[in-house]
């Protein structure tokens, strides 16, 4: 039952072979069970989520069911859950009960999906490894000494895991797509804006997304559907205009023009992963697609601009985080200062820190241009980058990743290389586009991941194409060994 | 551009970050990582180029001035550290 899509459990649902508290249950087994190898969730939701199935097995009784209605769902623990705790996988708020329900868990929730509870993710979503979360890093499932890439790692690994048959992620600079391609998921990162961050926890705000991670595209697409939503609490949501992700995946391919970057496939790309990117390239010119040749050469300056905006941003959304309303007080302050110091310093974990002094560093007196002025023209000339591209054509093909999974600490700690994680998806985050990665390989027992981008609003294009690649590939079929593991009731 | 033991202190008094000798050692060491990381910045042209603040070039969406929430005090300062008649405590400001 956990190896099936959410596509086929939404089948089993309505046909009545299962109940969602059978299934709810199947599930919180095999956290209780699995998840101490794997480490992906913070907070297991057990009686909330067992009174959500009850509900969805009456709605369904009663004839109301959507296609989502009773299948269970893990969030990332940014996502803030009245009631339930929401932690960023931070020692600052790692007692916060939100008072109020985020817009993309209330919207899911609202689809009559089950919330099981909080996943694990870099500490206030900073990070490429899953290694800086104050609960202990997540493990990949396909092999528990590699990361599972993140921020999103929780999310990702507990899907791997089949702990989870879908997830929702958080994506400031490849925290959907790097954790799916490291671990043979299929995760989407909508254009900014379409999916609500309200109650979302802010890491920058100008470039998080929430999205889905899920095993397959149409899966992905399903989810979207319920994520997608204008909320006029958020000043930044805007109205998509695509409602409905599923009507274009059945169309065939024949004709779509791909644009793949030569600048992608340098010398930093790992051959395995390179070779496995050009042979999915073969496979969808079978399918009738045209694969045109084409420039991004501003991409190359994508990871300086985003390491001056993510921690600019990050540095005055953290400032929040003062020990006065909400989250970790240190004790007996000597006065205010010394209170919201002291509490910054021991809420804070080292990598946030870290960014807080870089992005004030970059906002401070006498370096707003040399750094964030700069930063910002560049992300222009990043965008036009990216408009001149989608003149010529439908999709942009490009690794996710420089290679797979590291292992557990091989990188941790060290900026110069863990930053270079994200090389390939930094770029459109800054120009705010929708990207996604799906599995298209393996290497030495562990997924790699392409990337299709689209241009604003293009959800569906990208969503479409990966459809049709899993039409003719059986990459995001193949489970992590654990995922096949069964648990006795 | 690198950055000194100095200026790493100052920062942080201004980012409001309490740190010790060592971790400023080590927090200047980091930073300065990051700065060479970021450095090719500096190369790239633009003087003729608009900075962009939105990805969507969108401009600020305001709403209708008019109360919009209920007052849920109660719930809000649940979460507080330390809190008495409805307030949040801090240490005395005024002596």
């Amino acid at each position: 039952m956990h190896t099936q899509s959410v596509a086929q459990l939404s089948q089993l649902l309505s046909q009545g072979t299962v109940s969602s508290t059978e299934l709810t249950e199947h599930f919180l087994k095999r956290i209780e069970s699995l998840d101490s190898d794997i480490n992906s969730f913070i907070t297991v939701n057990r009686d909330g989520a067992l009174k959500q199935a009850q509900m969805a097995d009456k709605q369904r009784a009663d004839g109301l069911a959507g296609p989502l209605t009773g299948v269970p769902i893990a969030h990332k623990d940014i996502f803030c859950t009245q009631g339930i705790k929401t932690t960023c996988a931070s020692r600052m708020l790692e007692n916060f009960i939100p008072p109020y329900e985020s817009t993309v868990t209330a919207n899911i929730a609202a689809a009559g999906m089950v919330n099981l509870g909080k996943t694990n993710m870099d500490e206030f979503a900073m990070g490429s490894s899953n290694e800086t979360s104050f609960f202990g890093a997540s493990r990949n499932p396909w092999n528990t000494n590699h990361i599972p890439g993140g921020s999103s790692g929780g999310s990702a690994a507990a899907v791997a895991a089949a702990l989870a048959p879908i997830a929702t992620g958080t994506d400031t600079g490849g925290s959907i797509r790097q954790p799916a391609a490291h671990t043979g998921l299929t995760g989407i990162k909508p254009t900014y804006g379409s999916v609500s961050r309200w109650g979302m926890i802010a890491f920058a705000s100008s470039l998080d997304q929430a999205g889905p991670m899920a095993t397959s595209a149409e899966d992905a697409a399903l989810l979207l559907n319920t994520m997608v939503s204008h909320d006029n609490r958020d000043s930044t949501s805007v109205a998509h205009p695509n409602s409905d992700f599923l009507t274009k995946l059945n169309t065939p391919i024949s004709g779509l023009r791909i644009g793949v970057p030569a600048s992608f496939f340098s010398a930093d790309l790992d051959s395995e992963v390179g070779d496995a990117i050009q042979l999915a390239i073969s496979q969808l010119q079978q399918q009738g697609a045209v694969i045109v040749p084409i420039s991004l050469e501003m991409n190359q300056h994508a990871l300086s601009a985003y390491y001056v905006i993510a921690p600019s941003e990050a540095s005055a959304n953290l400032s929040r985080f003062d020990g006065v309303r909400f989250g970790h007080r240190c004790e007996d302050p000597k006065d205010l200062k010394d209170l919201y110091s002291r509490s910054r310093s021991e809420g804070f974990g080292a990598e946030v820190q870290t960014r807080i002094l870089v992005g004030t560093y970059a906002l401070s007196a006498g370096y707003y241009d040399a750094y964030y002025r700069k930063a910002q023209k560049l992300r222009r000339l990043i965008k036009d980058d990216f408009e001149q591209a989608f003149k010529q054509v439908d999709v942009i093909l490009a690794p996710t990743t420089p290679s797979t999974a590291c292992k557990l600490g091989e990188k941790f700690g060290d900026p110069a290389k863990m930053y270079l994680e994200d090389i390939y998806t930094l770029a459109v985050n800054l120009a705010g586009l929708p990207a996604m990665s799906l599995p298209c390989g393996m290497a030495k027992g562990l997924p790699i991941g392409m990337q299709l981008i689209g241009p604003a609003f293009g959800e569906a294009n990208i969503l479409h194409l990966g459809h049709q690649f899993q039409q003719h590939s059986d990459w995001h079929k193949q489970r992590a060994p654990i995922a096949l593991q069964e648990v006795s009731a | 551009m690198s950055i000194t033991n100095e200026s790493v202190q100052h920062v942080a008094e201004l980012a409001m970050l309490s740190l010790d000798q060592p971790a400023i050692d080590k927090a200047t060491e980091k930073l300065n990582q990051v700065l060479n990381l970021i450095d090719n910045l500096q190369a790239v042209d633009t003087d003729d180029v608009e900075p962009l603040a939105h990805p969507l070039d969108a401009i600020q969406i305001l709403r209708a001035d008019e109360v919009t929430k209920q007052n849920n005090r109660d719930a809000l300062l649940s979460n507080a550290p330390e809190s008495q008649d409805g307030q949040f405590v801090v240490p005395r400001v005024v002596e």
